[in-house]
């Protein structure tokens, strides 16, 4: 398998051999990778590539789902421009 | 800030019955969907319903939307939908935050109940980003609300209920499904709809999964390959077919990042599809006056969904000291629904979930 052109993550462009590069360097959590390789980041948020990146880590070191954490998930679930929320706070203010 | 009685975000079979409840409870209601019109995967469902005469069974999905947005619209001035709304962010507080087009704007409600259903699960294949691979749901978006043909010749892979449903709603569009590949042993769809799609020539490859996705700039065909009992794929045994498109179903998991942005306790049940919410008796979260219903909370039919819906729309209601009119014989009766709903050989894996979260909850 080529595992270069399995794309886990479509927004970041991450694919399996990005994982299993990292897994070899000891990584081995859903937060690392996603700060190291934005996995999970992107407009998706996850709901593409989440289930795919825990089911690999589960599957390289022989762990069961249940003990792979999923990625932490704070708001916004949507890029939010700063210049809407200033509008917001002005409306509030007024 | 603008206040709610009540907030709900989904406006899906679950979310749009958890309205009428606390509609019916004489509470005001803001019905929030990202989509532009409400009814969730409903919409798009162009067969009958099977499961329950009570959740409309013998019914076409979308003529059950069409009811359940009637039965809320008649309480006028006490619902207000926010339809291609967004809600980005939900706080402890039960502040949420929106985007509608370019502006964004906070809410607070005394309570909010998520009914934000699911996403489709992907998988991991070569060039499995080759324009022409697709979603189930997403093919299902394309032909049935705007239209639109996917493709010409299409593998399906996965032979869940939706991935037989698709298949054959993509024959009746006229466009060709060429197999449909299964890595288990046996269909694990309803067998009604598995014999209608096989009566019309197609085969249904069990053992059988996608290898690699075949094409430079799109798809032009398929490697498929035999797996062993360990879902292992058996070298020497591919083969390739040409097609076009190749549309996965391989089950949804419950959209559950809302709960975790509120900080409510979410665990991994793998029967109920994924990371789902820790809940109570009376579907709350871990987080007061926070609410979830439907395949948020584990993936199951649409009538479960509304069956759960109106169980937690009665029991938001009372926790605001506003009770639904026949209260305690209504949530008896849908229990007794739900339980009917969950009592088939095709549930057993929602029992176990529901047990395992009764468990770590």
């Amino acid at each position: 398998m080529k595992a270069e052109d399995v794309i886990i993550c479509r927004c970041s462009d991450v694919s399996l051999k990005d994982l299993y590069t990292l897994f070899e360097q000891g990584y081995d959590s859903f937060e690392e990778l996603k700060r190291i390789k934005r996995v999970g980041m992107g407009p998706c948020q996850a709901n593409t590539c989440g289930k795919m990146v825990q089911w690999e880590i589960a599957k390289y070191f022989n762990r069961s789902l249940e003990d792979v954490k999923f990625a932490n998930m704070r708001p916004f679930t949507l890029g939010v421009k700063l210049d809407a929320i200033k509008e917001a706070c002005d409306d509030e203010d007024e | 800030m603008k206040q709610c009685e009540s907030i709900i975000i989904g406006g899906g079979p679950a979310g749009l019955r958890a309205a009428k409840a606390l509609l019916e409870s004489g509470a005001r209601v803001c019905l929030i969907d990202r989509n532009a019109s409400m009814g969730g995967q409903l919409i798009k469902q162009t067969h009958m319903f099977f499961g329950s005469e009570k959740q409309h069974a013998s019914t076409r999905g979308i003529s059950i939307q069409h009811k359940l947005l009637s039965d809320v619209m008649r309480y006028g001035s006490r619902i207000e939908i926010l339809s291609e709304t967004h809600v980005v962010g939900v706080y402890q507080d039960k502040v949420i935050a929106c985007m509608k087009d370019d502006r964004f704007f906070k809410m607070r409600g005394e309570a909010i109940i998520i009914a934000t259903g699911a996403s489709e699960k992907h998988l991991p294949f070569e060039n499995n980003d080759l324009p022409g691979v697709y979603a189930a749901g997403a093919v299902q978006t394309l032909m049935n609300e705007y239209g639109i043909k996917p493709g010409h010749k299409v593998l399906m892979v996965g032979s869940g209920n939706i991935g037989l449903i698709v298949s054959y709603q993509l024959m009746q569009a006229g466009v060709e499904v060429v197999a449909l590949a299964e890595a288990a042993s046996q269909i694990s769809g309803y067998h009604v709809h598995a014999s209608k799609i096989k009566r019309h020539g197609v085969d249904i490859l069990t053992n059988t999964s996608i290898k690699r996705a075949l094409g430079e700039t799109e798809v032009t065909g398929a490697e498929l390959w035999k797996l062993d009992e360990s879902w292992q794929g058996i070298e020497g045994s591919e083969w390739t077919i040409d097609l076009d498109t190749i549309c996965i179903s391989v089950g949804l998991a419950p959209l559950s990042e809302l709960f975790q942005q509120v900080g409510a306790n979410v665990e991994y049940v793998r029967e109920l599809g994924g990371n789902v919410p820790v809940i109570d008796n009376t579907y709350q979260t871990t987080i007061d006056g926070v609410y979830a219903c439907g395949d948020a909370i584990g993936i199951e039919e649409a009538s479960s969904a509304m069956v759960e819906g109106e169980m937690t729309g009665i029991y938001a209601a009372h926790a605001m000291a506003k009770a639904h009119p026949n209260e305690s014989t209504r949530l008896k009766a849908l229990e007794e629904e739900l339980a009917f709903l969950r009592s088939g050989p095709h549930a057993e894996k929602i029992r176990v979930g529901y047990k395992k979260r009764g468990e770590v909850s």
